[in-house]
């Protein structure tokens, strides 16, 4: 929030005033949702309730009813865990590493970029836990005093995962709502309805805007970021982690943690993207959430996917360089073996389509970002089933490779993942403000002393 | 109006740089007790109302480093201390293996820390009952004004004087705040207290539920179930309705020979010891005495046991009487017993009865040594 006033493009288009943006970002829950919402909501909601019930069928029989088999023993459900992980990341790196690296234009997009972080880890945090087969013991993975005197095995990454995933849920959460506070108290002070009142009163907490109170709030606000950076550099790291610590060829490799936190944050700048072309327009935000914000997060998905074709290649590389003729075997296995088509899929998508980006029209344009950045989404869901699926599929004894065929059932709890996370999506828009109306208050023009910092107005 | 107790004065801005300048001078009157209120941070407002720097950090560096240290603690106590045990080779005490929860624990502790110290102990917040609260002020800050109020606490606070003063820093207009007439608790209604308890009520019974239920419904059962009859159970396949079969008539367990004298006062003459008195032989009779005729015959059979006053006083197996026993007649007597003495047929095997006789022959011989026994004990 304490910003530093460069000679930058004003942060809030088209000269709106401190009323008029509150005005804007309030509208969605002054007005009664129209059938564009619910429309919306009937979609979102019944790709949840399909996964809802592929589960249910999941829990009653058992995981026999996925394609998980020997020797694919983790099948969609890691898959779409360390899918939805990622997709998380963009979120923490625009609220928490774009603020430390004093970007004004996050201000617009954080708070948006912040719920569908917490709605990811959400939708991921399911997977492990149903992948477990008996989701009714999840409580054993905290390491709470026990009869049976056992402790949980700190050692295991397994463990490391639990730990970093809740604990990344959790700050998450808090920096979310520590945002939220502001804004609810200046949502309570403007409605006139008395059970809106209540709630918004409740969740401010009674904060009274006081200056006394906000130095603090400046100071908290950049702590949580300070932790929030490293943490979120540690969750993927520790995904990868599940699968750099076994000995698995393709995946005991030291460049997994670059490689997957680079492309957490490729696949997490993508969703942003879809999400808030849609989110703009429906509640017209175009000036709050401009044209340059989204020509911003298109220049870094194209870098982060750059170094995501950089680890491609320095995969096949090494494998070749260590002289390992099993890991030699998988990398030639995942480009020309039975996989190759999700490799190519994964390989043209990640790497081939965002170098349209180069171009300043491409990243400017609307139709063709949202596009590439579907293209984006896909690959990299192909970049996690290749990584689990060709490792195991062939390992070192070719009496026990095999094949792995997703079932209907895997197929629908994807579709039910992405049911829960749009439906979230889709009920924040109307429920809370999607844009931290406190923040951008604070960097539109004239909103601060002029003598300060240097700054400049007319 | 007058009755009403006054909480204090306030003055609305509409221009960031005239709040500043307000703030300066507010601060240079000497007044401690106010407060600048705005929808968003203002840069530079602290060094205008001369606050000192947040000493928030404080709070995090002293959780997150006990979140550190507790981390460490608990993984090696648990891992090296209360169930050690050896993972992929790697020591008890792992320390690269530990760090990543470490981290974990260390920012999970320094943020909720962070925020819950701020808003709970730095600010008094929640609290819904502030005089502020519902006022156009506050309506006003909310949205796209800057207020200044002086609260009526303050030492240097005069109704009039005040008022005066902040009219004189040109504001779009000011305002007196008066504490709310009644104050009320909404925490001590009867309807919030009901809530309170339904939560308590529903927490523990999903805890109790989680904890002894859910986390011990049985994962796998089906080597539980089978279709197999399992002792002690009925079963309609035999006609006398029981799971179990009687051994054929006349059957002998092991090692369960029946003794042909019981009732016999003196079967000596049949009965001898199979057994020299051999070192081992002895030491068997030595651990099988000890264990179960100590206790009332005492550790060397003088009879001095702690049962001696509260039981029919065991007798002493250095008696006359004792001594004179043939090896068999004490066979006898521990197989059937002998008046109060219970038999000990069921607890020690017949090999390991004659080498009790042997082991208090020994103890009678060792009470009573002669010279030439003496000699012997030397030579060894
Ligand atoms: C529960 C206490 C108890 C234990 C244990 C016990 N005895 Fe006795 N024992 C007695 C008592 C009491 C008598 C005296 C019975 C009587 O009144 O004739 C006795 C009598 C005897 C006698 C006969 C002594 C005599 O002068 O008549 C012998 C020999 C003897 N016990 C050997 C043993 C041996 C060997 C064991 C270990 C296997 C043993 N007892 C364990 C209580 C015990």
């Amino acid at each position: 929030m304490s910003t530093d006033y460069s000679v930058e493009a004003p942060v809030v288009a088209g000269r709106l005033t401190i009323a008029q943006i509150e005005e804007l970002v309030a509208k969605p829950m002054d007005t009664k949702p129209d059938k564009k919402f619910f429309l919306a909501l009937t979609v979102s909601g019944s790709a949840l309730l399909i996964g809802a019930v592929c589960l249910l069928y999941t829990l009653y029989y058992g995981i026999g009813m996925w394609g998980n088999n020997q020797p694919v023993g983790w099948g969609f459900g890691i898959v779409n865990f360390v899918f939805w992980v990622g997709i998380g990341h963009a979120g923490t790196l625009i609220s928490a590493i774009l603020f430390l690296l004093r970007q004004r234009w996050r201000t617009g997009i954080a708070r948006f970029a912040e719920a569908m972080t917490i709605f990811a880890v959400m939708c991921a945090g399911i997977f492990p836990i149903i992948h477990t087969g008996r989701p009714w013991l999840a409580g054993y993975l905290t390491p709470y005093p026990n009869q049976h005197g056992l402790w949980v095995n700190f050692t295991s990454p397994l463990v490391w995962d639990v730990f970093a995933v809740s604990v990344y849920f959790t700050v998450s959460l808090v920096f979310w709502y520590t945002g939220l506070i502001p804004d609810f108290a200046t949502l309570r002070d403007r409605t006139s309805s008395k059970i809106k009142k209540t709630f918004y009163s409740i969740f401010s907490l009674g904060w009274r805007h006081s200056s006394r109170h906000w130095l603090h709030y400046e100071k908290a606000y950049v702590i949580l970021a300070g932790f929030a950076t490293p943490l979120v550099l540690s969750v993927h790291t520790i995904v990868s982690f599940d699968f750099a610590v076994s000995i698995m060829p393709g995946w005991h490799t030291t460049i997994f943690p670059p490689y997957f936190v680079a492309g957490a944050i490729f696949s997490g700048f993508a969703m942003v993207v879809t999400v808030l072309v849609f989110v703009r327009k429906i509640f017209d935000l175009q000036n709050i959430i401009t044209i340059d914000h989204l020509e911003k997060m298109n220049k870094v998905i194209l870098a982060t996917g750059m170094m995501v074709g950089y680890a491609y290649g320095m995969e096949f590389f090494i494998a070749w360089y260590s002289g390992v003729q099993f890991e030699q075997f998988v990398f030639i296995n995942r480009a020309f073996g039975p996989y190759a088509w999700a490799y190519w899929i994964m390989v043209s998508c990640n790497v081939f389509f965002p170098q349209f980006f180069w171009f300043k029209k491409i990243r400017r344009s609307i139709p063709a970002m949202m596009i590439i950045v579907l293209f984006v989404n896909v690959g990299m869901w192909f970049e996690r089933f290749v990584i689990v699926v060709t490792s195991l599929h062939r390992d070192f004894l070719p009496s026990s490779w095999g094949m792995f065929t997703p079932t209907l059932y895997d197929a629908g709890i994807l579709l039910g993942s992405f049911g829960l996370f749009f439906t979230l999506v889709i009920l924040f828009t109307k429920a809370l403000p999607v844009v931290s109306i406190a923040e951008v208050k604070a960097v539109a023009d004239g909103a601060q002393p002029t003598h300060h910092r240097g700054e400049h107005h007319d | 109006m007058t009755d009403k107790k006054i909480f204090g004065v306030t003055a609305l801005f509409n221009d960031p740089n005239a709040i500043f300048a307000a703030a300066k001078k507010v601060a240079d009157a000497g007044f401690s007790k106010w407060d600048v209120n705005s929808p968003y941070p203002i840069h530079g407002i602290d060094k205008a109302m001369k606050m000192k720097p947040s000493k928030l950090g404080i709070v995090t560096l002293i959780f997150g480093l006990s979140g550190a240290v507790l981390a460490l603690i608990l993984m090696w106590w648990t891992m090296s201390v209360d169930y050690p045990m050896i993972i992929g080779g790697k020591p008890y005490f792992s320390l690269p293996a530990f760090i990543p929860v470490t981290f974990e624990v260390t920012v999970i502790m320094a943020t909720l820390s962070t925020v819950v110290a701020m808003f709970a102990f730095f600010f008094g917040l929640p609290r819904n009952s502030h005089a502020l609260h519902d006022t156009d002020y506050m309506k006003k800050v909310s949205r796209d004004h800057y207020g200044i109020v002086i609260e009526a606490m303050d030492p240097k606070f005069d109704e009039k004087a005040t008022l005066l003063f902040l009219k004189d820093l040109k504001p779009l207009s000011t305002e007196i705040i008066y504490h709310p007439e009644k104050e009320t608790y909404p925490i001590f209604e009867p309807r919030f207290i009901t809530l309170l308890f339904g939560v308590a009520v529903v927490v523990s019974i999903g805890t109790y539920l989680m904890l002894n239920k859910l986390m011990y419904i049985v994962p796998f059962d089906w080597m539980d179930k089978q279709a197999k009859v399992i002792p002690q159970t009925s079963s309609e396949f035999f006609a006398d309705g029981r799971g179990m079969r009687l051994p054929v008539e006349g059957t002998i367990a092991k090692g369960f020979i029946p003794y042909p004298f019981e009732g016999e006062t003196n079967p000596t003459e049949v009965l001898s010891n199979p057994y020299f008195p051999t070192k081992e032989n002895l030491e068997l009779g030595q651990r099988k005495y000890l264990t179960y005729c100590s206790p009332c015959h005492g550790n060397y059979g003088d009879g001095d046991s702690r049962l001696a006053g509260q039981f029919p006083n065991p007798p002493t197996l250095h008696s006359e009487r004792a001594r004179n026993f043939p090896d068999g007649m004490i066979y006898h007597i521990i197989t059937v017993g002998q008046n109060v003495m219970p038999s000990y047929a069921s607890q020690v095997t017949r090999d390991e009865r004659w080498a009790i006789v042997n082991y208090i022959r020994a103890l009678q011989r060792a009470k009573n040594a002669t010279d030439s026994d003496l000699k012997f004990v030397k030579a060894e």
